[in-house]
């Protein structure tokens, strides 16, 4: 059994347009078939941290100034996604992005691009399985599917290119609550029965930490604390700030100046 | 007596007055004047009548090609058709000239007024498209004018052509290279500050607006549609003049010039030139006008001396070959073109010895 | 009536070729949003490849054919790597006056090496294919465009909806940073669409050189009649580029048989402007899915 983690990040920085810094030194550790949960507020960097993992910096003129990115004991920061890709790391991107004028099974056969010229039925069937919904929209074109077939369709899409580490930018985004449900009980259950490891960005944080190990919280660009799910689901800080109770389980109230100053002590 | 203004080591501009003005030190306006006087004092009077043909050449070219500039460079709409419009122009100008006998110092803007007119019907599918779709409404223009040149005969004359009566201003004659000159001189000079001054005010800063992203120009107020007319507009007067300068300087005119290759040439022109600069449309004009000279010179020269025999080597492939390869080189190595060539040139020499 | 038939024929077997030029063309666009000025070039080289080859190199005949599509093919991959490849990413101007420049380095080229003359391939097609109805001929030329229009267009038809490569390209088209994530290699896509669209290009040339003759000036301006079919089609539309392509070619036909040989070359630019103002998209283009 192989027991170095399968992605460590080393203090990176992210610079976009070789002037807006975003990432400031940020450093996580991914354990083999874990899932490891990401949250933050909006702009705290959580996405653009992904894209510095799978190598979708590049297209947006952005690059990883600083430190390294480990995957399998390979560094890959600032490497071309073509290249990422095919080592394992797929990420699925946030605001679920199909490609409209491809019918539902098109979209999935994209998944197959890293592995190119290999059986896929078998696969396909799998997919199916995980997400039934999708089976009798095949033929029709994603344009015209709703979110929450969209979001499995992205996800399988994803999972047909086996992935050894898959990184989900908020699949809870713009959801109805039973769907996210369901879709964070696949997401469960894919880890369990493939074994993938996966980084899960939300900002659904109660959902998250429910079905991660692991989790990180990001501001301004760094990681201000870290710990076990359970841990941080009982983290007074996480509760108020994150799933949006006070310690005592009342709604907080924002005229409380302690927890702003709790607050500005992670910055 | 104010200070003299030289060029501080950055940028100081306080005011919004000094960001937008002209010359920013009174070293560049002396040596602009200075040139001025060089261009005209001594130029008409050292040259031969093949080099003072080919300054004037350059001159009218320059005018359209800033027309060119203004809507493509500044505006962002691309258009295949200025060629067609210089036709258009030079059309105009002669018909006005023989049929309506019209004087030169009326027909010449006329003409332009003419052509803005047409250019502005050519930019009407500008309304509802945008790119590449506006791209291919203004080359479809191009040949549905050169069609109406030919075949409208009993306009144009057809094939024939048509010739003109010569230029008088002021009671005098303009004939002959050197009278020309001054004329398209003072024209270029004219319709040079024209440009620059146009670009100063708000509508300048709306074409910009629209070619830097027409969507948040559309949001911030800017009328997007009235003014890519205006754009369209400004740049086929630039061309309708040029045009009409041209007829009358060649005294005859006929349909083949103002075909897609000019059009081509004249962005070309802007592209080698640099795009969205004024002084980069002379650049490119010249480089684009002395370019085809020297090939022309040089196949005369290569077929005279006999060393092709047998080889029925003649203008066009070499032609072809080297307007292309400077085209795509420009593209690939200096994309902001001449006048950035020039800036980088000037600024070495302003900073010596000491550059940083 | 036979003229009008003949006409027909004639009108038919050139908008397929207007067609298949067209789709190579819309090929380009759709997967890397570049206008190809140098298409007709692309296709004037097809047709000097082929004539190179069977009269001077006197390669035998459907040998020289192949040879000439696997030439383009080449040509189209190398302009991608060389020329377009360091321009991804740059405003559209300079991505089209570069191609505009290409043309004219490739016209220079081919005019240098065949100058200006018209020439016309060996007769090699035999003359069992044409057809014949009553006073109707057809010959043999038009029966081949024809069958080659269906071929290829069925071909590209599968391709596009069944291959990996094609489906891969499609999804370029449709969502670059998604196709990406996913491992796409996008790169090889631009690259294997210039090609294809060379390929087609070249075989579009050598069919309409055995039908009006071979001239590098006439040949690289059907590269210019394939925008009037484009914008007919819809930019991005490869099905209506076919379409396209046949209303053009009719349009011109019967123009040039009925009204005036003159108008003949300028009508697909008129009813492109009328097009423009009516249906600015086209008449088969996508129609803009604006949910999700
Ligand atoms: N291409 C870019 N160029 C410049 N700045 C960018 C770019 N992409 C993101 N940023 C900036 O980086 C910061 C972090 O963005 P990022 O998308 O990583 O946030 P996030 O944590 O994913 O937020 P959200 O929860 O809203 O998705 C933001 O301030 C954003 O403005
Ligand atoms: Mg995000």
């Amino acid at each position: 059994m192989n027991t170095i983690p399968l992605l460590q990040i080393n203090n990176i920085s992210v610079v976009y347009s070789d002037v807006i810094q975003v990432l400031k030194g940020v450093s996580l550790t991914v354990e083999r078939g874990t899932i490891v949960s990401l949250l933050g507020s909006n702009g705290a960097g959580k996405t653009t941290t992904l894209k510095a993992i799978s190598g979708l910096l590049k297209p947006e003129n952005g690059r990883v100034t600083d430190g390294t990115i480990m995957f399998d004991s390979k560094t890959v920061q600032n490497s071309a996604p073509e290249d990422i890709t095919r080592m394992g790391i797929i990420q699925v991107l946030e605001g679920r992005q199909p490609f409209k004028y491809l019918t539902i099974e098109e979209n999935l056969r994209v998944g197959t691009a890293t592995r190119w010229g290999k059986p896929y039925k078998r696969d396909m069937d799998m997919i199916y399985e995980y997400f039934p919904p999708l089976i009798k929209r095949r033929k029709s074109l994603a344009g015209y599917c709703s979110g929450g077939e969209l979001q499995m369709l992205v996800i399988g899409r994803a999972l047909l290119a086996h992935p050894k580490l898959l990184l989900l930018d908020e699949p809870s985004l713009g959801l109805a609550p039973l769907v996210v449900k369901e879709i964070f009980r696949i997401i469960r259950r894919i880890n369990e029965e493939q074994g993938t490891t996966i980084i899960l960005v939300e900002q659904n944080a109660a959902m998250a930490l429910q079905i991660a190990h692991y989790g990180y919280v990001m501001e301004n660009g760094k990681i201000v604390m870290e710990g076990k799910a359970e841990e941080l689901r009982e983290n007074p800080d996480v509760r108020e700030f994150y799933l949006g109770m006070a310690a005592s389980g009342t709604t907080k109230s924002y005229r409380n100046v302690k927890s702003y100053k709790r607050r500005k002590r992670w910055l | 007596m104010r200070k003299l203004q030289f060029h501080p080591c950055g940028n100081y501009s306080e005011t919004y007055e000094k960001e937008i003005t002209l010359f920013e030190t009174d070293f560049g306006r002396a040596a602009v004047l200075i040139g001025l006087i060089v261009l005209f004092a001594v130029v008409p009077f050292i040259t031969g009548p093949y080099a003072l043909y080919v300054v004037n050449i350059i001159g009218i070219t320059s005018i359209a090609a800033i027309g060119l500039n203004i809507l493509v460079g500044f505006t962002g709409q691309i258009s295949l058709g200025h060629g067609a419009f210089v036709g258009v122009g030079a059309y105009a100008g002669a018909i006005m000239a023989t049929t309506l006998s019209l004087p030169f110092w009326i027909a010449v803007p006329a003409a332009g007024l003419v052509t803005a007119l047409v250019g502005m019907v050519f930019g009407v599918p500008s309304l509802r498209l945008k790119g590449l779709y506006l791209t291919i409404a203004t080359l479809a223009g191009q040949f549905i004018i050169e069609y109406i040149l030919v075949h409208w005969e009993g306009l144009t004359r057809g094939t024939m052509g048509i010739v003109l009566p010569s230029a008088s201003l002021f009671g005098i004659v303009i004939e002959g290279d050197r009278s020309f000159f001054f004329v398209i001189f003072t024209a270029l000079i004219i319709m040079t500050l024209a440009a620059a001054n146009i670009m100063r005010t708000r509508y300048g800063r709306a074409f910009i607006a629209i070619r830097d992203n027409d969507r948040a120009a559309e949001g911030m107020g800017i009328p997007i549609f009235r003014y890519k007319l205006l754009a369209f507009a400004v740049s086929s007067f630039y061309a309708g003049f040029a045009g009409a300068l041209l007829a009358y300087y060649m005294i005859s005119i006929s349909t083949e010039p103002f075909n897609l290759g000019l059009s081509v040439e004249y962005l070309a022109m802007i592209i080698i030139g640099g795009m969205g600069s004024i002084a980069g449309s002379i650049f490119g004009a010249t480089f684009i006008t002395v370019l085809n000279e020297v090939l022309r010179w040089l196949t005369d020269f290569l077929m005279n001396s006999g060393m092709l025999e047998g080889m029925q080597l003649n203008m066009a492939p070499l032609r072809e070959l080297v307007f292309g390869a400077a085209i795509v080189l420009f593209i690939l190595f200096e994309p902001r073109g001449l006048a950035e060539v020039w800036r980088i040139v000037r600024s070495s020499f302003r900073l010596w010895p000491f550059s940083y | 009536m036979e003229f009008f038939v003949q006409l027909l024929v004639n009108g038919i077997s050139i908008g397929f070729l207007y067609g298949l030029a067209a789709m190579g063309f819309v090929m380009i666009f759709k997967s890397s949003s570049v206008l190809n000025f140098a298409h007709g070039e692309l296709l004037a080289a097809g047709a000097f490849i082929f004539l190179t080859l069977v009269t001077w190199a006197k390669i035998p005949v459907f040998v020289a054919f192949l040879v000439t599509l696997a030439g383009s093919f080449l040509l189209g991959f190398i302009v991608e790597r060389l020329f377009l490849r360091p321009l991804i990413g740059e405003p559209l101007i300079y991505v089209i006056m570069l191609t505009v420049g290409l043309a004219s380095i490739f016209k220079g080229l081919m005019l240098l090496v065949w100058g200006g003359n018209l020439y016309i391939y060996p007769d090699f097609l035999p003359s069992t294919i044409s057809l014949q109805w009553g006073n109707i001929n057809i010959p043999p030329v038009y029966v081949v465009a024809i069958i080659i229009g269906l071929f290829f267009l069925t071909l590209f038809g599968l391709f596009f909806k069944y291959s990996s490569q094609g489906i891969y390209m499609r999804s370029v088209a449709d969502n670059q940073t998604a196709s990406l994530s996913l491992g796409v290699n996008v790169r090889r896509v631009f690259a294997l669409s210039w090609a294809i669209a060379a390929l087609v290009a070249g075989m579009s040339g050598i069919v309409l050189g055995i039908i009006n003759g071979i001239n590098v000036h006439d040949l690289s301006s059907v590269g210019l009649k394939v925008f009037p079919v484009v914008i007919l089609g819809g930019l991005d539309s490869i099905g209506g580029a076919i379409l396209g392509g046949l209303i053009i070619g009719l349009l011109e036909t019967f123009t040039g048989g009925y009204l005036s040989p003159s108008l003949r070359d300028v009508i697909p630019y008129i009813a492109l402007v009328f097009i423009l103002m009516v249906k600015p998209y086209g008449l088969f283009g996508l129609v803009e899915i604006e949910r999700v």
